[in-house]
């Protein structure tokens, strides 16, 4: 049995799946890349072995993703996060034509054919705004764990209107939003629409070419995946892997290495 | 006599080299307190100021340079501790840091403005200009181009609205003959314009005929890299002797390249087409990102507005100079302002011809003047052809807002696309 990984060096947090020659995934792990990028790819690939239970020599090629992807030491080659998370969402989803990815830093929008090559895509300039970055700094203004916003803005009544995206102003607006009485799900809920709304105009830049697949982090936030379906009025995909599609796509095209090595080589016939 | 290889890349040598004299002459000026003209690269009217005299300076080249040579943070802070926002133009800024430093600039000290003589093909020159009146109290002089009044509805000598137009630019030309007159006391001598004019025609043909043999596959020179040395020549050296002599000899080489199959790049993979500015901060660094995949630019919009329109290859009648010299500004500035905002059908033949893979668009943070329509063109371009293309943000002069991982992340996203399309093409 031959085996493919990927390794997706995020701004924030390192993802390693592992594959089997099926494209099933055998193993993954997912932790905080930290100040050391070179660790945490290892460590991550560390960790995903040892959830299938396998030696690293069993692996036969590595690609890394992420914007640490040249940092994957051990890696074989490195493709984009955007042609991953592409790659793993058709994966994932076959009627995949568009693909959300939101992460710590990066959002993106994607739009793909059927088997998962990038047609078009947009993301964020230099600037954290409509990230998953905002949502920590909401998290950090109201002292409610990260994991549990998105269920929290599902019990408001009235969104308040946030009118700035900037994550760094972010905390400030939240908390004169409190000053001013307003509730904390109220308040939650205008920031998972603000992040929505700036999403939604990036996938307007390349598309919105339905089945929309949501990928990345963010993709846990059930309140993020509401205002999704809301503010495009259709049903996101979501996986439970979907923290894992970049690495996925990357283990998918090191599977695709390992099947174009074993291709009979044409013998010359005489 | 045969050619020899030698005269490969004498285009770039002697460029560099015309370039640094052009500011070594500034220099001269500056320390004697000679006149000078302030003019901008898109309508400079060099051919009608060298008449009088007058040395060309050209603020937005003196701006660019501060970001090759990366000082530009110096000047721009310069600037924003005045009192210029962060969001106004970055050659703007760079131009009042280098004001207030009274000339200081990394080539030398360049001459304090006599006159300033600019057209609207962009915004931001008309209140450029007025920095320098208020600061100098010297005269400027706006001449006011008509432009295209809507995409592909261009007017042509003979057509009325064209003429309309050309009397207009024509009368605005006359004033500023007088203007001239007055500032340097010499008389205006039609001679000396015919003989302008002359150097300026060989400079428009070569300029026509150079970007077109970049058609080679090999292509013969960068549009982006390469490009930008020829362009320098073309604005600082427009028409001068010196400057039809280069373009001679510059379409000689490039003729010899494409007759030879001498590229660029030593292994050509996508031939690709440049949008909107160059990214200054990291000339270089930005090219690689894309010549590490294989990846040269065989065309450039910026080489099109960037020299003022002459790539269009108009050339004056020498019979009557006057007249068809306005005739030639009103086309050459009118094609710049195209280049900039109408310029998804020339990019669409430019595809056709020249055998594109991918079109590379790069509006920029502080010009909104040439970055403005270009999400409309990119749509517009990518419902008429079947082209690949990257929208990728950062600037021709501030290094805040230049992220490299950024660019390099998009770039690579870009040629495994591009790479995905040619096996999908080849199954």
């Amino acid at each position: 049995m031959a085996y493919a990984a990927g390794v997706d060096v995020g701004s924030t947090q390192t993802k390693a799946v592992i594959i089997d020659e099926a494209g099933a995934i055998v193993g993954r792990a997912l932790i905080d890349t930290g100040a050391n990028v070179i660790a945490a790819a290892e460590n991550s690939f560390a960790q995903a072995l040892a959830c299938a239970a396998l030696d690293e020599r069993e692996v036969e090629y590595v690609i890394g993703t992420g914007y640490g992807r040249y940092r994957v030491t051990f890696g074989n080659a490195q493709v984009t996060e955007i042609s991953c998370h592409g790659r793993g969402a058709v994966h994932m989803f076959p009627h995949t034509r568009t693909v959300v990815d939101m992460g710590g830093q990066d959002t993106k929008a994607i739009r793909v054919n059927a088997i998962g090559e990038i047609v078009d895509f947009c993301m964020n300039d230099k600037c954290a705004a409509g990230t998953g970055r905002f949502l920590g700094a909401a998290s950090a203004a109201l002292d409610i764990p990260l994991e549990e916003l998105g269920e929290v803005a599902l019990r408001a009544e009235r969104a308040v209107k946030i009118s700035t995206t900037c994550t760094v102003f972010a905390e400030s607006e939240v908390l004169s939003w409190l000053g001013k009485g307003k509730k904390i799900e109220d308040i939650l809920l205008g920031v998972h629409q603000s992040i929505a709304a700036r999403s939604i105009g990036l996938l307007r830049r390349v598309g919105i070419d339905p089945e929309v697949t949501f990928t990345g982090g963010v993709a846990k936030n059930i309140g993020m995946i509401d205002a999704l379906n809301k503010g495009m009025n259709l049903k996101v995909n979501v996986s439970a892997d979907s923290h894992f599609m970049g690495a996925l796509g990357a283990a998918l095209f090191a599977l695709d290495h390992i099947s174009a090595s074993r291709e009979p080589v044409a013998q010359e016939v005489g | 006599m045969p050619q020899t290889p030698t005269i490969v890349g004498r285009g770039n040598r002697d460029g560099a080299a015309l370039f640094q004299r052009w500011f070594t002459e500034l220099n001269h000026t500056a320390a004697s307190g000679g006149q000078a003209a302030y003019v901008f690269v898109m309508g400079s009217l060099a051919e009608l100021l060298r008449v009088f005299d007058l040395p060309i300076v050209m603020p937005e080249i003196n701006s660019l340079q501060t970001a090759v040579r990366r000082v530009a943070h110096e000047y721009l802070d310069q600037a924003e501790d005045y009192g210029y926002s962060p969001d106004i133009c970055g050659y703007v800024k760079a131009d009042v840091g280098v004001q207030l430093r009274h000339g200081e600039h990394p080539m030398g000290r360049i001459p304090l403005p006599s006159l300033a003589v600019l057209t609207n093909a962009c915004n931001t020159y008309i209140k450029w200009a007025e920095i320098w009146e208020r600061m100098y109290h010297i005269p400027i002089f706006t001449l006011d181009v008509p432009g295209t009044r809507a995409c592909g509805k261009q007017t042509w000598p003979g057509e009325p609205d064209f003429e309309n137009d050309r009397g207009y630019v024509l009368a605005q030309v006359k004033e500023l003959i007088t203007v001239c007159e007055r500032l340097t006391g010499k008389k205006f001598d039609i001679d000396r314009l015919r003989e302008t004019l002359q150097h300026a025609n060989v400079m428009s043909r070569g300029w026509r005929r150079v970007l077109e043999l970049n058609e080679s596959r090999p292509s013969v020179f960068n549009a982006l890299t390469d490009g930008t040395i020829y362009l320098g020549v073309s604005n600082g050296f427009r028409g001068t002797y010196e400057g039809a002599k280069y373009f001679n000899d510059l379409v000689e080489e490039m003729e010899f390249k494409a007759a030879q199959g001498i590229g660029t790049m030593t292994d050509e993979k996508y031939r690709l087409v440049f949008v909107g500015v160059p990214c200054y901060p990291i000339f270089r660094r930005f090219n690689e990102l894309f010549s590490e995949w294989g990846g040269t630019f065989v065309s450039s919009t910026y080489l099109w507005f960037a020299a003022g329109g002459v790539a269009q290859g108009y050339e004056y009648d020498l019979r009557r100079p006057l007249e068809s010299f306005a005739e030639g500004v009103l086309i050459y500035v009118r094609n710049a302002m195209d280049s900039m905002f109408y310029q998804e059908q020339a990019l669409a033949q430019v595809i056709d011809r020249f055998y594109v893979d991918g079109v590379v668009y790069h509006p920029i943070k502080s010009c909104r003047t040439v970055s403005t329509g270009l999400a409309d063109s990119r749509r517009a371009l990518m419902a008429s052809r079947d082209i690949a293309s990257l929208f990728i943000e950062s600037d021709m002069m501030d290094r805040r807002v230049v992220s490299e991982a950024q660019l390099k992340n998009r770039a690579d996203a870009f040629f495994e696309g591009l790479a995905s399309r040619r096996v999908a093409a080849a199954r």
